[in-house]
């Protein structure tokens, strides 16, 4: 890249995929294309139980009762909403209160402002500390009978702390609110059962975990989503159509409106798999080790700012977000790719967030499991260099 | 192409993005305007003290990356003094240059400073960072007009 060895470290914004998930896409296309569920021939039922099946695995990856909840979305975004218009609009009236922690990505905070300005209701913001985490007062004192809905991420794409989610869903089961979670960030770092985490409703997208993108999951309970109104309306979601009414299919088809993205799904499938091959633990500990010599790195380059601090290293995953003193993030960035690294500068999607921590934008580098201290080292190299590029010394 | 960081990050550039000698609020403005890039969150603030279509002044303010702010810089020294026509002209030809339509030097003399942000045009990703500036010009300008 700009002639030297590529550093990917914008894992958070998306990740690289492997050979094993881009052959199972490619193995589907060539032996297996039917559109699954409207053929009666043996390819279109072999499509079927590829597209099935990895329902199937999906549901069992991330500790789903029964098959049916787990919903083929495009993504995250299109997954949180599917719950803002099909369950927020029909359950939530005027005066009731969504908590949501203000560092969401905007994909699990502008659907709930819809919501709140289409029926009344009123969006309640959790405040996190200087270290990223959300204190118990901030959970107790916001969370209220008069909560109906709690939305929150596992893991802060900005920040990359990790939220007590079952802390949150106890809390807010307590008081009769639902639980919307947002597991982009955490899923392709960490285990995610939705039983242990409380999640009442659960969103993922597959391209941050090596899966191909447009795919992504809805995860719901399913006495939930069985009361709930389908959101996009078309073809295979019917039971009856009539010239003047219609009836629904049954879940998960209710809300799988449309030819859905089924090489997608298998691709999803395959990179359960290669997760599921290396393991979570193995995972985890290379991480851990990356953040560590990386927080170790950037705590000796001066100018340097860590959001979140380079000693708290609890509850994080591999994000750091960072500032260099006078420079801008883009700057930084630009900088940075001539090196051949990619890292993210701008607002995240969390512009409430950057409001809150009172900056314009954060340069951000994220990993994977894949990267290596190498990475981290010319990473490291090329950003002592940048306040010189500008003609502020080093 | 490999990308050299010395034809962006000039010496003109580093000058304009570290002064603050068009950085700041003027006396009497006639026209305020601001100027976001909503994907990345630059914004900056310009203001025009026009008189008998000539711009007698001009100053900005706002928070952005180096090009932003260096390009900002540079449109005002060039704009200040000249008619309104004038400033549109050249906002036109740095928009020509930025997307690599006008390469002709002869015809880019007039923007002087700005030539140090042509190599801008192979950078896809920092092009609205240059345009920031004259893009809030273009509209504060024919807002006026209106």
């Amino acid at each position: 890249m700009n002639g030297k060895r590529l550093v990917y470290l914008d894992n958070a914004a998306t990740s690289q995929r492997p050979l094993q998930v881009i052959h199972a896409v490619d193995e589907f296309y060539r032996t297996q294309n039917a559109n699954p569920h409207r053929g009666l021939y043996e390819l279109s039922v072999q499509a079927t139980q590829r597209y099935e099946g990895a329902r199937s695995t999906i549901a069992k990856f991330i500790g789903a009762k029964k098959d049916c909840e787990v919903i083929f979305t495009r993504n995250a975004s299109e997954a949180l909403n599917l719950v803002a218009y099909s369950y927020g609009l029909t359950f939530l009236k005027k005066d009731d209160e969504i908590a949501l922690p203000v560092s969401e990505h905007h994909s699990n905070l502008v659907p709930w402002q819809m919501v709140a300005k289409a029926k009344g209701a009123k969006l309640v913001y959790l405040y996190p500390d200087a270290e990223g985490h959300l204190p118990e007062k901030e959970i107790n004192s916001k969370i209220t009978e008069k909560t109906k809905l709690v939305a929150i991420a596992h893991v802060s794409n900005v920040l990359g702390s990790v939220y007590p989610v079952r802390k949150i869903a106890d809390k807010a089961h307590s008081v009769g609110a639902v639980v919307v979670v947002d597991c982009a960030q955490s899923i392709p770092h960490m285990r995610v059962d939705v039983q242990e985490l409380g999640a009442d409703f659960m969103a993922f997208s597959g391209h941050k975990m090596m899966a191909p993108m447009g795919i992504g999951v809805l995860y719901g309970r399913e006495e939930l989503l069985n009361k709930m109104p389908p959101f996009l309306r078309g073809g295979e979601m019917i039971e009856y159509v009539h010239e003047q009414d219609a009836t629904f299919a049954p879940l998960p088809e209710k809300f799988e409106a449309g030819t859905q993205n089924a090489g997608g799904a298998v691709g999803l499938e395959a990179a359960v798999r290669y997760l599921e091959g290396i393991g979570y633990e193995r995972i985890h500990r290379t991480e851990r080790e990356l953040l560590n010599y990386a927080l170790d790195g950037l705590a000796e380059i001066p100018h340097v700012t860590v959001y979140g601090g380079t000693k708290n290293r609890e509850n994080r995953c591999g994000v750091i977000s960072f500032n260099v003193d006078g420079v801008h993030p883009h700057d930084v960035a630009s900088i940075l790719d001539a090196g051949g690294v990619a890292i993210r500068a701008g607002h995240h999607c969390a512009q409430p967030m950057m409001e809150y921590l009172k900056i314009n934008a954060t340069c951000r580098a994220s990993f994977y499991f894949y990267n290596t201290k190498d990475d981290v080292d010319v990473f490291l190299e090329n950003l002592k260099k940048v306040r010189g590029w500008l003609g502020l010394g080093t | 192409m490999a990308l050299e960081l010395n034809q962006i990050y000039t010496q003109i550039l580093t000058e304009h993005n570290n002064s603050s000698r068009n950085k700041h609020h003027i006396d009497n403005p006639t026209v305020s305007l601001k100027g976001v890039n909503p994907s990345c969150g630059d914004e900056i603030t310009l203001e025009l003290r026009e008189k008998d279509g000539i711009i007698e002044d001009a100053g900005f303010t706002g928070i952005g990356c180096a090009i932003s702010q260096a390009s900002a810089s540079i449109m005002i020294d060039l704009i200040k003094g000249k008619t309104t026509k004038e400033a549109l002209h050249l906002a036109n030809l740095f928009f020509g240059m930025i997307k690599g339509e006008v390469t002709d030097e002869k015809q880019l003399e007039e923007l002087d400073e700005a030539i140090a942000l042509k190599d801008i045009s192979h950078m896809p990703a920092r092009v609205k960072c240059a345009v920031l500036g004259w893009h809030t010009l273009e509209n504060a300008v024919k807002g006026e007009k209106k």
